[in-house]
């Protein structure tokens, strides 16, 4: 506790949405890859995505020979009469080799601290630990060895955190960025009845249409309207939360920006926050993305390292909306 | 829009193949996605329930576009013209349309279909759960375009792939589409 800040080199923990995407993060300079069962019980469950039980022990296999770990996000909620599921899925990690699990739910983390001791626990951005008290208590009641803040945190705020508790932290540092707070979020439940939270999806693509009016781009997400993109302006993704509605007079993003986090200049000052891991979002994108994102940071991480300038806009084109920002690792409504 | 520069399939290219009969080019895709299926058979079984949906694939810059149908037990892959109007004359239950460079592109592991939509270079409509189980299917496959055609001639793959990889560098300057995946080099 209140141990002293040491520069340490991050690791890069990388998204892998299929196999293939596994093995490209590990070739494109991933030390670790983040992946998920093909079920509910991982926050990505899209359809064609995700590993079956041999496909896991494969990508382990390829990755721990690389020398990379493997990570299973089993970081829903479970839902009650069908918490086996989850169970099971923490169980057929440990089985197939998984270096940590990434768990979000408090019951699940108690029955893993339970049933797998020896098993390395993360705990998931979805579980929401924004503060040295919530963390301590995670750590101290079930050995969680890291926690994925939320993306609500200043530079600062991190630093304070990595004073004050025992255990590693690992930060967002590209991709999609959530209405705060993660796991607390409801909107894709109120318009489809699924959520990321409970079935792994938000804004499940067996809700969504597109439609083409004229020279707009209509979205729907269930019964909603959630965009009309004019032409030549960027698509954004599907979700209520980047919508843009009428209120008070004016037309616009009532919610959140389309735009995706790139902090890819703030890694000199997040190594000095003490951060021990960054995260890479993007587990429903393809293995360009993976490639192309994984690559760049790869490479932004060992420049800073080695005393280099870190090359800024590697990555904009892959970005929500085209357009990226520090998020709330640079607060400027505060 | 976008930084990156899709270039648009040759007309004259797209003119004189538009003239021809499509029994030939059927012909081979039939054989085509049967190879396919026996050759990545993980690519069918991801689409799940999807698999029995029907896809249309219309690169917006040719006189014609592709029917894809990914049932397993019966792959089926065919060519269908545009009737005067421009439009593709088929029922489907999702359609993919876009450049043919971004479309092969996306097959090839070399463009990103999140950010070739953002960017509006590819249009989806229709059945959107299904477009995206094949978008993850395919990109999950590995496919490259030359090993599966050489595959399909039998004991003159080795050649055929051979002939393939001398005539690509011309043929990607003269169509604009990366015809094999990153890092596969000509």
């Amino acid at each position: 506790m209140n141990a002293p800040l040491t520069k340490i080199r991050p690791e890069l923990v990388c998204p892998a949405g299929t196999p293939a995407a596994l093995r490209t993060a590990v070739e494109a300079g991933a030390d670790a890859i983040y992946c998920g069962f093909r079920d509910e019980t991982n926050a990505r469950n899209f359809p064609g995505l995700n590993f079956d039980q041999r496909e896991l022990e494969e990508g382990i296999r390829f990755a721990h020979q690389r020398g990379a770990k493997v990570l299973v996000a089993i970081n829903t909620f479970p839902q009650a009469g069908r918490t086996p599921l989850w169970h099971e899925a923490v169980a057929k990690a440990e089985g197939a080799g998984a270096d940590a699990v990434i768990l979000a739910d408090l019951g699940l983390v108690a029955h893993t601290t339970e049933k797998h001791p020896t098993l390395r626990r993360h705990l998931s951005v979805q579980a929401a630990a924004a503060n040295p008290d919530a963390i301590r208590f995670w750590v101290e009641t079930f050995g969680i060895r890291r926690v994925v803040l939320p993306r609500v945190l200043s530079v600062p705020e991190i630093a304070a955190i990595n004073a004050e508790v025992a255990c590693e932290t690992e930060v967002f540092v590209f991709g999609g960025l959530c209405v705060m707070a993660e796991g607390r979020c409801s909107l894709s439940s109120h318009a489809t009845g699924k959520s990321p939270n409970m079935t792994g999806v938000c804004s499940p693509p067996s809700h969504v249409v597109y439609a083409q009016d004229g020279d707009e781009l209509v979205a729907k997400l269930g019964a909603y309207t959630i965009d009309r993109t004019p032409k030549g302006e960027a698509a954004p993704y599907p979700t209520l939360c980047k919508g843009r509605f009428s209120a008070g007079g004016t037309i616009g993003h009532v919610f959140e920006d389309p735009v995706s986090l790139d902090a890819v200049q703030l890694i000199p000052a997040l190594v000095e926050a003490g951060v021990t891991a960054f995260k890479i979002e993007g587990r429903q994108r393809s293995r360009a993305y993976t490639q192309a994102v994984v690559a760049a940071f790869r490479k932004a991480v060992d420049d800073h390292m080695a005393g280099r300038p870190i090359a800024a806009d590697m990555t904009r084109r892959l970005a929500e909306g085209q357009t990226t920002t520090a998020g709330a690792y640079k607060k400027t409504w505060r | 829009m976008t930084d990156l520069a899709l270039p648009r399939f040759p007309r004259l290219i797209d003119r004189i193949a538009g003239r021809l009969p499509t029994l030939p080019l059927d012909l081979a895709l039939r054989r085509f996605v049967g190879s396919l299926a026996d050759r990545h058979p993980s690519l069918f079984s991801r689409l799940g329930e999807h698999a029995g949906k029907r896809f249309l694939i219309e690169p917006t810059d040719l006189s014609f576009a592709f029917l894809l149908a990914p049932d397993p037990a019966m792959p089926r892959l065919e060519a269908v013209k545009r009737d005067a109007s421009g439009t593709i004359p088929v029922a489907h239950d999702a359609r993919i349309a876009g450049p043919l460079a971004a479309l092969i592109g996306m097959v090839h592991g070399a463009l990103d279909g999140d950010a070739l939509f953002f960017s509006r270079d590819i249009v989806i409509e229709g059945d959107t759960e299904a477009v995206l189980a094949l978008r993850n299917a395919v990109d999950d496959a590995e496919i490259d375009l030359p090993a599966e055609i050489a595959v399909m001639t039998g004991p003159a793959a080795g050649t055929v792939a051979a002939m393939l990889k001398a005539m690509r560098p011309l043929a990607e300057r003269l169509t604009g589409v990366a015809l094999g995946r990153p890092g596969e080099t000509a």
